[in-house]
């Protein structure tokens, strides 16, 4: 700290934000040189909620160290675990039922629209406006409900296991999906009465926290973050897993690439994802839920990678294995912290009012970054 | 022209704000469609889904014996150390030592409910409970043991 403040100019201001704010959606920590209220420089740092996954993992054998990625993206649980079952599977090369494939993708879709809600009324939140959290919620609730029914629990699910997933559906899954769908049919204009349209809301997002397509690429920003910029890297579409090759979806692509196209982007993929949930929901095959596995599993030695596309953007789940039962390295290369890495870009020479919806829209969540 | 998109502008701004305010009326003066749960008001009626996982049990049936062979399974499966199972050697009546549980201790403070042991468990001797009211006032409490006294494994489980 000593050295970076002898290096600002003369009459510049430090602020640190964090790492106890509720603006940083946990515990983030920020070093903001201001000159005036313009922002020079925003330097983030890490390391809070360090709890060394990926080390705890290799000590964790391949059914067990799925349920520890719960708690990276935990608003993305289930893609998480589905990106670890992914990796194994392909070391061990197995076929996974059809059955189970689409439930992972049912599962996972339910996942993304949780995610953005919960985005969404966080979003308003940053902006001043506490009444949308409630909204978000409301819908968010009925998806953590179905969760709970079906996984047996409602945020860190560790619903995946290599080779399948770990239950049959619950009887009533079907039924409880189509309430919800019915539900957020009913109630997403409320969203764009309440938010989009509001003309507040768009003169603090339009224009603000421009990043553009070059710089969206370097930076290595995948996921909603890139597509408002108009990069295309929806894993699910360029990489397609499971069954998604077979659905019909659209990459929801803004090029204005300020807060507001990125804003676009989740709420328009919200219901990009209640498209692929009504294609399947009618259509679940019959059949195993998983497939057969031995009771310890062993990969081959090499080098396994699989990627993902979380709410957030691309996760990759790289194993390293010398042929035990457990990894002898992984790595998870997390959405959080490239979507991160471009802050500073945004929102220099930006005005310190704006950090705060410029930080809402990359859709940070700190433990993915730190791990 | 100026004084045109101008007015545009406010109208448009007004007619913005009047038709979120004209939402958040409409929750005002419709009290029925508010879902809030009053827990711990609602206790009484208040329904967990059977499959939450709330923590591990292990079912006896009325005449005190349960399947648990002692096998370790769950033990192995988990990633966190919560289960502790102690053996004891039996001795049949034909003069055959057997294995038998003791002690099956679970560690309630070190469980994060994954469901992995019940997973593992080729008997189905335990299975996850939905409570979900742990707190306790002495840390000691947390840890459980799950066969109760003088209980006994049930015939032709192995």
């Amino acid at each position: 700290m000593v050295e970076e403040i002898g290096k600002t100019a003369e009459g510049d201001l430090i602020i640190n934000v964090g790492p106890q704010h509720p603006a940083t959606h946990g515990v983030l920590h920020l070093v903001i040189t201001l000159n005036g209220e313009t922002i020079k420089k925003v330097e983030p740092h890490l390391g809070y909620i360090h709890r060394s996954i990926e080390k705890m993992c290799e000590s964790l054998t391949y059914r067990q160290f799925i349920y520890s990625t719960s708690r990276m993206d935990y608003l993305s649980a289930h893609i998480n675990n589905h990106a670890c079952a992914l990796t194994v599977e392909k070391g061990l090369g197995i076929e996974i039922p059809a059955r189970a494939q689409v439930i992972r993708v049912l599962m996972d879709e339910l996942t993304r629209i949780a995610s953005h809600e919960l985005w969404w009324g966080a979003m308003a939140m940053d902006l001043g406006a506490f009444t949308p959290f409630f909204h978000a919620f409301r819908e968010r609730e009925s998806i953590n409900d179905i969760m709970e029914e079906t996984c047996g629990a409602r945020l860190t699910m560790n619903y995946m296991v290599p080779g399948g997933v770990m239950m049959d559906l619950h009887p009533n899954f079907q039924n409880r999906v189509k309430t919800f769908l019915k539900l957020y049919k009913l109630k997403i204009h409320e969203y764009d009465e309440l938010v989009t349209g509001n003309i507040i809301f768009q003169n603090r997002m339009k224009g603000v926290g421009y990043l553009s397509k070059e710089a969206a690429i370097s930076y290595g920003v995948t996921g909603p973050a890139a597509r408002g910029s108009g990069v295309s890297c929806d894993v699910r579409k360029l990489y397609p897993y499971e069954i998604y090759h077979q659905l019909q979806f659209d990459e929801i692509l803004e090029t204005e690439g300020d807060s507001f196209a990125r804003y676009m982007v989740r709420l328009r993929e919200m219901n990009e994802s209640i498209k692929i949930i009504e294609q399947l929901i009618d259509n679940i095959p019959d059949g195993d839920f998983q497939a057969k596995t031995k009771a310890v599993l062993k990969l081959p030695k090499g080098e396994f990678y699989q990627l993902v596309e979380t709410a957030r953007g691309e996760l990759g789940v790289y194993i390293v294995s010398e042929g035990g039962t457990t990894p002898y390295r992984i790595k998870f290369r997390s959405p959080g912290f490239s979507n991160l890495s471009c802050l500073d870009h945004i929102t220099r020479g930006g005005k310190i009012g704006d950090l705060i919806a410029s930080m809402g829209t990359l859709d940070l969540v700190i433990p993915d970054i730190d791990r | 022209m100026f004084i045109v998109d101008y007015l545009k502008d406010v109208y448009g701004a007004m007619k913005s704000l009047l038709i979120g305010m004209n939402r958040t009326g409409y929750y005002f003066t419709h009290h029925k469609e508010i879902i809030t749960e009053q827990y711990p008001d609602n206790r009484d009626t208040l329904v967990m889904a059977d499959r939450f996982r709330g923590e591990v049990v292990m079912a006896h049936d009325e005449n005190n014996e349960h399947a648990c062979t002692g096998c370790s399974a769950c033990e192995l499966a988990c990633p966190n150390g919560t289960i502790k199972i102690i053996n004891k050697f039996d001795i049949s009546p034909e003069g055959k030592k057997k294995k038998a549980i003791d002690t099956f201790v679970y560690h309630l403070e070190l469980c994060t409910m994954c469901g992995l042991c019940v997973e593992a468990c080729p008997t189905a001797a335990i299975n996850m409970a939905n409570t979900f009211e742990h707190s306790v006032f002495n840390r000691g409490l947390l840890t459980k043991r799950l066969n109760k006294p003088d209980s006994k494994l049930k015939a032709g489980v192995e």
